[in-house]
């Protein structure tokens, strides 16, 4: 079922019906990549500190992805890189150029923000065309350039539209389409997609990743939303307070996330009560290795993901099913365990209709090793 | 389709008859709504009597009703260069005061969102301060830096405001006055735009600051500003006080310098000028309301 269009929408963004978009401008594709670096920066507002000592490294070409939640300097540390906010200390590299001082309008880089951003006095052409006008180029290349630019971004025909005449979805095409025309060295998102339903979002989401693979920008993406950082981005920064918790490919992220915060945030994590011995840990009457350091012996906390646990019915088991949620090919079990704990585990759907609420179950870590955290840090 | 279409029609029909009975809405709005034309009339006939009166006192004549008064308001001793001298102080006046208010407005918006509450109390003093409080320290100024500074440029420059062809002293006597209302203008239009982001995105495509007040603040901004500019032109058209304390012959002095030898074209150019505010200000009303149309965000 697909959602009725807005009013004077296109089908485009109707789902399944994505047309097929035109190649990005030759000269897009030809531009080398740019490396950027944010050497300690640090940014405070009165008593809150939004960056504290921030280091991150993106390599040129790449697609990085910001996440955290709110309030974490995600959208502070991107806008340094834009250049609206000077932090107090610590620098901003393009390559070997130091930018921490040059501002927005000279960084040549390219953002789409979070609301919408169209000069609604403009048309989508003008719109598109506004940074190359900056530029001073003839009016015949700033014509074909926007046209080329709303071909790829699969609006060629809205060219003479406003704004208000497009829908959400179509609005940040066109700010994407206006970003790219300056053929910036770095293109930065700040959270673009965060105004749109899930449908748009999603097709949307995927339109920026081709994009930008066809173009070969470097790409920051901030976002609080860890599917799309997760589905999108070559590596993922995970940030609190400030400060990156860890910066890693999607796949590292989900599978080693280096703190118990990261653990936490990035998916759905398990904390059982467990102990440490001599480089192994004990919990749900098993034992495995510690992954990664391994803290003091003592009482500590398993993490575990719900689909590193095995659900078997098993009438002497101490278990017990709470509650049994379908979604598609894995259903996900909640398992109360004794002592308060409870669990969440994901078991194939196929041959898990036994286990329905009520029945007594074990549950069983997978055989692999698992990351731990002293008992006493846990809030 | 015409089985579906009699189908909706019953179950609108039915569901209409259905609520009938428990809300009687027509009935009850039609009795509530009395009040309304009442109060309309009574604020009609308060502000139209007078103006039918000045019109009828201004068409009469011995031989009847004539317009020969209006007719001859063009050529009228005096009108023209008055009136020109009062829109060229409104053009200044309106021009002196965005160039002052915009990028105030825009400031304080985008950087120092702080100071709002300042710049609303600043602005605020000119309705607060009487007029004739603001003029007589006016006057006693001019009165006295010129022989202060005598010999000097400054002395020149105060010379110069008081120039009675074209009085620039009047013109920032005005700006004073117009700020409450061009600020608040303004400020409402700032308001309802998202100019954070607007001019983020233009800066970030390279634009400098100059270009972004001229090609996306200025025409985002653009029916506040024409609100504003209409507000001080109408202002500047009515102010009496000022003009007059002062010693400057503007229009509206005109007019009650005239009142005495020729009443009857003193009251007719009092109408056509209030018809031409109303004309202003409906014209302010017809493009925020077409701007709303076509945006309707």
């Amino acid at each position: 079922m697909t959602a009725a269009p807005e009013p004077g929408t296109v089908t485009a963004e109707m789902p399944g019906r994505a047309p097929a978009r035109a190649a990005a401008p030759a000269d897009l594709r030809e531009q080398p990549p740019v490396g950027v670096r944010l050497e300690g920066l640090t940014r405070r507002y009165g008593g809150v500190l939004a960056l504290d000592g921030f280091d991150l490294d993106i390599a040129g070409g790449e697609f990085l992805a910001l996440l955290g939640p709110s309030g974490c300097g995600k959208t502070t540390a991107l806008r340094a890189i834009a250049g609206f906010e000077v932090p107090d200390a610590g620098r901003v590299w393009f390559d070997r150029r130091d930018v921490t001082a040059v501002p927005p309008s000279r960084r040549d880089v390219g953002m789409v923000f979070q609301a919408y951003s169209l000069f609604p006095n403009m048309t989508v052409a003008e719109n598109v065309a506004y940074g190359l006008r900056v530029r001073r180029r003839d009016k015949a290349e700033r014509a074909g350039r926007a046209a080329e630019l709303l071909e790829l971004v699969g609006l060629a025909d809205r060219g003479q539209r406003y704004p208000h005449q497009l829908s959400g979805g179509q609005q940040q095409r066109v700010a994407l389409a206006r970003a790219l025309a300056v053929a910036p060295q770095v293109l930065l998102l700040d959270e673009p997609l965060s105004a749109l339903d899930a449908q748009v979002r999603l097709q949307l989401r995927d339109e920026i990743r081709r994009i930008q693979l066809e173009l070969g920008i470097t790409t920051v993406f901030v976002t609080h939303d860890q599917a799309e950082a997760l589905s999108v981005a070559d590596r993922v920064g995970v940030m609190r307070a400030g400060r990156l918790e860890q910066v890693a490919s999607p796949d590292d992220l989900y599978e080693r996330p280096a703190t118990a915060f990261v653990a936490g945030f990035v998916g759905t994590m398990n904390r059982i009560p467990a102990v440490l011995g001599d480089g192994d840990v004990e919990f749900l009457g098993v034992r495995r290795e510690v992954l990664g350091a391994a803290p003091a012996a003592g009482p500590a906390f398993a993490l575990v993901r719900p689909e590193s646990l095995e659900v078997e019915a098993d009438p002497r088991g101490a278990g017990r099913v709470v509650t049994r949620t379908f979604s598609g090919a894995v259903t996900r079990l909640t398992v109360a365990l004794p002592d308060g704990v409870e669990v969440q585990a994901d078991v194939p759907s196929a041959g898990s209709q036994g286990l329905t609420p009520g029945t007594a179950v074990t549950v069983t870590p997978a055989e692999r090793p698992a990351l731990v955290e002293p008992a006493e840090v846990t809030p | 389709m015409s089985a579906t279409t009699t189908g909706l029609s019953t179950a609108a029909v039915a569901g209409a008859a259905g609520v009938e009975p428990e809300t009687p809405a027509r009935p009850a709005r039609r009795g509530r709504g009395w009040w309304r034309w009442a109060v309309a009339a009574v604020l009609g006939l308060y502000f139209l009597v007078p103006l039918a009166a000045s019109v009828w006192f201004t068409v009469r004549s011995r031989d009847g009703v004539s317009a020969d008064v209006y007719a001859g308001i063009p050529t009228a001793e005096g009108f023209a260069e008055n009136f020109g001298r009062s829109l060229a102080l409104g053009a200044l006046t309106v021009l002196l005061s965005l160039l002052l208010m915009v990028p105030t407005v825009v400031l304080v918006e985008l950087r120092l969102p702080r100071l709002r509450p300042l710049v609303e109390l600043l602005t605020l003093v000119p309705l607060l301060l009487p007029p004739i409080a603001l003029v007589v320290g006016v006057r006693s100024v001019l009165a006295w830096a010129p022989e202060y500074f005598f010999g000097t440029p400054l002395a020149e420059a105060f010379f110069a405001l008081q120039e009675p062809a074209l009085p620039w002293i009047l013109v920032l006597v005005y700006v004073v006055l117009a700020l409450p209302f061009v600020y608040r203008a303004l400020d409402a239009g700032v308001r309802g735009a998202q100019l954070r982001t607007l001019t983020e995105a233009a800066r970030v495509l390279g634009a400098s600051w100059p270009r972004v007040m001229l090609t996306v603040v200025l025409p985002v901004l653009r029916t506040s500003v024409l609100n504003a500019a209409f507000l001080t032109l109408a202002l500047v058209l009515g102010e009496f006080t000022v003009a007059n304390i002062l010693g400057f012959e503007t229009f509206p002095t005109w007019i009650v310098r005239i009142s005495g030898s020729q009443p009857r074209l003193s009251v007719a150019v009092s109408v056509l000028s209030l018809l031409l505010t109303w004309a202003l200000l409906l014209l302010i009303s017809a493009l925020d309301r077409r701007r709303r149309e076509e945006d309707p965000a």
